[in-house]
């Protein structure tokens, strides 16, 4: 834990420094966002990449939601990569505080310095051990302190509860952290955020009206065929088209669960492992299990797939 | 530009999407940063800023389409015939006379361009050719072909298009493109064991898979061809009338405000799919409010106990939390078709989150009534429960027509008995009893026993106690008569409930 300046002496101070400033931008149009994306294997579709270009630009937080497993933790992986920043990572889930957020008092070591000098007067203990020497910091402070370039991504906020919603309030917007000890924590840069949500709750106004908020969705046949080419090597352009239109097929029956980006990919990777050129019915029924997690959806895209009509 | 973009807001705003003053700052600072002369990456980029919900989207887009419409030369409807291909220029030279009658808005406009005689069988064949080779442009330039002909516009009439869609697509019969195409596919696969898109069958039939993947991709490709209709009538209304009064017949309903009972058949589609989200929300809601945020006396004994702990210090004292008794419901739904829509998404809802109550049964009715609580037991999509019953319970007695006086004696007859003073009792309908005898002491008895008695009628309250509708009648011994039109009112209702 160094003490690079990084930490605001006092709170006056901090209001006086005013608002970091943004950093040179990563991108320079949105053409150059999504060749950068495909650099490192993953393709935008034109919001995607409108999207985080304008977080850079207007140093906004990106709120990406969106159905499981259709890239949206792997977007913000592979802008790390393209703008070649270190990527913070805070997985929420239910019960998650700011002690596992933000920062935590290291207790053990205070405990420690309190006895190791038990001659000294209080208030120049005090004044030790809330120092930085004894500050933990967790994944938001560690992005807003780090000197070099940053993508924070925040992973399924929507598993948060309302109230620890708040937390982030802070970071989001001003990009500083305040710590009642020690003073506001500013960023020396503006790191790139993300955050991802599946939807299964509202989330705050407040945390909405702070973010750009990009929806992904399932691909178009296009797009998932240009991403199975990309991602599954050894695939013929035949194979990647059949499996493409399976998927798209498949996802228009009403399933519980609908096949994902990452799930196709699987099933393409295991027909590519299996030696398969084309797919029929059969080998379909066979391997059905890898796109599809849910037994009577299983059962259904047989039927389906097999050219029973439905009874609707 | 800054005048547009406030003029589209207004308009968001209008069409029930929330968008604070942070937000249209956003859209504003993000003019600065888009090229405008880049339509989707503005259309994406000033989304992102405005719109913080995917259900939304639907409404953001249309409003988008209409505030930024493409103007301009290259966009004028005259030059129609411009941009085309070799196969309609060839035509133009066709005779421009065969109008239908009801063309007659065309006066004045796109008499210049190419292509306006096509007869019906020219644009089929056209069609049919552009639906084959997945040819783009060819799409777009039929759709265009195909407004003019069939769409029947007319100058300044203020309408929303859904009419001149509706007659264009009539006059297509796209589902009959749709068998020919497969059909044709289906011959020359045998024939030549090369198709286009998908299966390499060698001279052999198409397979079954094959032959579905082949449907799938024509339906995707005619979906393009109403979407291309759909923005080409748009951009004729706004040429026509401008953007802001086009907006506001135009303006597409939120999904959660989606009138149930007068759905068209896409947008029963978005409701059905916004229905799972929602409940899964209101579930883990509802959760939450049982957990939390309940106060209750100090539980002594507890608190004693635990002071040993602390030396007989009362440090932290124990509370007896209430638990309040989770409501038994009873829903009875008029499953008749002008109402069945409705019924079945309350049906749905209320099993969706049936953790929330101690049990749930329902009833169908239509003039007989039948108990369908069993098709949900052990069903984990209410959707799956939901079609089983419309298609086995057995609710007509006589003739299919609502009976709701007879409905109810029956149900009370058979069930009365079980009702507990726990249960509520949901009644679904429109209560337009065909001139029946409404029975409606079998409401009083209701509530007597139960709890509640709640009626929930999906008409707007205008049209209550109008016609044969006896709502009014019933209404006299429920607790409640609720006018429940839209998911958000259902969702309110049933939040409540709860």
């Amino acid at each position: 834990m160094s003490s690079d300046g990084s930490l605001v002496g006092t709170p006056a101070d901090a209001i006086s420094s005013g608002f970091p400033e943004a950093g040179p931008p990563r991108f320079a149009s949105i053409g150059d966002v999504r060749s950068g994306l495909a650099g490192v294997d993953y393709l935008a579709d034109d919001g995607i990449s409108g999207v985080v270009y304008l977080a850079d630009r207007l140093a906004k937080p990106v709120l990406v939601e969106g159905p499981a497993g259709t890239g949206k933790t792997e977007l913000a992986k592979s802008v790390a990569r393209v703008t070649g920043s270190r990527l913070i990572r805070l997985q929420c889930y239910e019960g998650l505080d700011e002690s596992k957020a933000l920062y935590e008092w290291n207790y053990k070591k205070q405990l420690l310095r309190i006895q190791a000098d038990a001659g000294r007067s209080w208030e120049q203990l005090e004044e030790d051990i809330f120092s930085e020497d004894f500050l933990l910091t967790r994944p938001l402070l560690e992005a807003i302190r780090s000197t070099e370039p940053v993508v924070l991504l925040v992973d399924e906020v929507d598993r948060l509860e309302l109230e620890t919603e708040a937390l982030l309030l802070e970071v989001l917007s001003e990009y500083q952290v305040s710590i009642p000890e020690l003073g506001t924590v500013r960023a020396h840069q503006i790191p790139l955020v993300f955050l991802t949500s599946n939807a299964t709750r509202e989330l705050s106004e407040a945390l909405k009206r702070r973010c750009l908020y990009l929806h992904i969705d399932y691909p178009d046949l296009e797009r998932e065929r240009s991403i199975i080419e990309t991602r599954v090597p050894g695939i013929s352009q035949a194979l990647a088209d059949q499996v493409a239109r399976i998927v798209r097929s498949i996802r228009t029956l009403e399933l519980k669960k609908a096949p994902s980006v990452s799930e196709t990919l699987d099933w393409a990777r295991t027909l590519v492992v299996l030696g398969i050129a084309s797919v029929d019915v059969d080998q379909a029924r066979d391997t059905l299990h890898i796109l599809l997690k849910y037994r009577s959806d299983i059962e259904r895209a047989e039927k389906e797939l097999a050219g029973v009509e439905s009874p609707d | 530009m800054l005048d547009l973009l406030t003029g589209f807001i207004a308009e968001l705003r209008a069409a029930g999407i929330p968008v604070s003053l942070t937000e249209h700052l956003d859209a504003a600072e993000t003019l600065r940063h888009v090229p405008l002369e880049d339509r989707e990456a503005l259309k994406y980029t000033l989304g992102a800023s405005l719109v913080k919900s995917s259900t939304h989207w639907p409404a953001y887009e249309t409003a988008f389409e209409i505030y930024f419409a493409l103007r301009g030369p290259e966009f004028r409807i005259d030059a129609d015939g411009a941009d085309g291909d070799g196969e309609r220029s060839e035509r133009t030279t066709d005779t421009g006379a065969d109008d239908l009658p009801g063309q007659g808005g065309r006066h004045g406009r796109g008499q210049g361009g190419g292509g306006e005689g096509m007869t019906a069988e020219e644009i089929a064949d056209l069609l049919y050719q552009a639906l084959l080779g997945a040819n783009r442009s060819l799409v777009a330039a039929v759709a265009r072909q195909a407004v003019s002909r069939y769409a029947g516009m007319e100058a300044g009439r203020p309408v929303g298009g859904t009419y001149y869609l509706y007659r264009t697509l009539r006059n297509l019969d796209l589902d009959k493109v749709l068998d020919r195409l497969v059909e044709a596919s289906r011959q020359s696969a045998a024939a030549h064991g090369e198709v286009d898109g998908g299966g390499d069958g060698a001279g052999v039939p198409l397979t079954a898979l094959e032959e579905r993947l082949l449907r799938d991709e024509y339906q995707a490709r005619i979906d393009q061809l109403r979407k291309e209709i759909e923005a080409e009538i748009r951009r004729r209304l706004v040429e026509d009338r401008g953007s802001e009064a086009l907006a506001r017949s135009i303006r597409k309903p939120l999904p959660e405000d989606i009138d149930v009972m007068h759905a068209t058949r896409d947008e029963l589609g978005a409701l059905r799919r916004s229905l799972q989200p929602l409940s899964r929300k209101l579930a883990v809601r509802l959760a939450r409010k049982r957990r939390h945020g309940r106060k209750g006396a100090l539980d002594f004994r507890a608190t004693v106990r635990h002071s040993l702990s602390t030396g007989g210090v009362p440090v932290e004292p124990k509370f007896r939390y209430p638990r309040p008794a989770k409501p038994e419901i009873v829903v009875i739904a008029d499953i008749s078709g002008s109402v069945a829509s409705f019924a079945r998404f309350t049906l749905h809802l209320v099993h969706a989150i049936s953790a929330q109550f101690s049990k749930v049964r329902s009833f169908v009715f239509i003039d007989g009534v039948d108990e369908v609580t069993e098709y949900f037991d052990g069903v984990d999509d209410p959707a799956e429960a939901v079609h089983r019953i419309n298609t086995e319970a057995d609710v007509v007695w006589v003739d299919g027509h609502s009976d709701y006086g007879h409905a109810l004696t029956v149900f009370w007859e058979r069930w009365g008995e079980e009702l507990t003073p726990r249960t509520s009792v949901l009644l679904l309908g429109d209560a337009r009893n065909n001139y029946h005898a409404s029975a409606a002491w079998v409401v009083k008895e209701l509530r007597a026993r139960a709890r509640h008695v709640y009626w929930l009628n999906p008409e707007p309250r205008a049209y209550w106690n109008s016609g044969d509708s006896i709502v009014g009648e019933y209404a006299n011994f429920c607790d409640e008569v609720v006018e429940c039109r839209t998911l958000r009112q259902l969702e309110r209702f049933v939040g409540e409930l709860a």
